[in-house]
């Protein structure tokens, strides 16, 4: 079974990377972008092929090491 | 007295924290990473600056799970006295022994120029010997702007937690923050180098007050 799992700023925090990628964009004439928020996006093998067992892995080591809860989200979805 | 600085893959101030210690404790015991106990009778543990880790994942992640760390933890839940410069300060949010977390700085540029700080607490373990307002400290970091949600930057002010402000925020910092402490205020977490400002002819003698302090 495979996780994909997505990291994201909360919305309060600044995005300075985000916003350079945007101001880099827009200095080359491409128009029609608002805003760019710059996240991380991960692809985790796993040994288990039982959901309930996944989900329990990729939550633990969201909190515990992939994301940072003071300034991240996450969200993933499991294939099997 | 005795003091203990940690090593992770990536540290680069080590040696400079060594040496600055050395002026003040009898004995400084290097710690890798990887042991898994500390040196009997410390007197502090100090966390130096750097890149470990190569800064993957977020700046201080990685390191804060290492071996050594759960050790390092014991020892500040007792009571003990840890201090974390730059990376070191980074590697103690992400290992939860201090709030917020340290993002890119607000202009993504590296910084590494010298910085004012106003004393916001004088009254800690790491700060009680400096008599001047301001100090004068040496700041080399990318990721320095630290963050807490507003409710988390209450408690810190609330808790009297905030030992150093900058007095021209660098870097974005909420409330200009350079520097603090836990509750207890037995763990320092700062961006600047003071193991940088120990000698007169290299970065000033402003730091030395600091290290005074720890032996007071």
């Amino acid at each position: 079974m495979r996780a994909k799992i997505y990291v994201s700023l909360k919305t309060a925090v600044l995005d300075p990377q985000g916003d350079a990628v945007n101001e880099i964009i827009k200095s080359n004439n491409i128009v029609g972008i608002e805003n760019i928020r710059q996240g991380k996006y991960f692809e985790i093998k796993l040994s288990t092929s039982d959901a309930d067992e996944a989900t329990k892995i990729i939550d633990k080591i969201c909190n515990d090491y992939i994301a940072n809860q003071v300034i991240e989200n996450y969200e993933f979805e499991l294939i099997a | 007295m005795q003091a203990g600085v940690i090593t992770f893959p990536g540290s680069n101030c080590n040696r400079d924290m060594e040496d600055a210690l050395s002026k003040f404790y009898s004995k400084v015991h290097r710690i890798w990473h990887k042991d898994r106990t500390l040196p009997e009778n410390l007197d502090l543990i100090a966390i130096p600056g750097g890149f470990s880790y190569g800064d993957y994942l977020r700046c201080g992640s990685l390191a804060a799970h290492s071996s050594i760390m759960d050790e390092v933890i014991k020892y500040a839940r007792a009571g003990g006295r840890v201090l974390g410069v730059c990376n070191g300060f980074q590697i103690l949010t992400e290992a939860g022994l201090l709030p917020g977390v340290l993002l890119r700085n607000k202009n993504i540029k590296f910084l590494s120029k010298r910085s004012d700080l106003k004393i916001i607490n004088k009254n800690t373990v790491f700060t009680k010997s400096i008599i001047s307002d301001t100090i004068n400290i040496p700041i080399a970091h990318h990721d320095g702007n630290f963050f807490c949600s507003q409710d988390d930057l209450k408690s810190i002010e609330d808790n009297d937690q905030i030992a150093f402000k900058y007095a021209d925020n660098p870097n974005g910092s909420i409330s200009d923050i350079a520097g603090i402490t836990n509750k207890h205020k037995n763990i320092l977490g700062m961006m600047p180098h003071p193991e940088r400002a120990v000698d007169v002819h290299i970065g000033g003698t402003d730091g030395l007050k600091l290290f005074e302090s720890l032996l007071n």
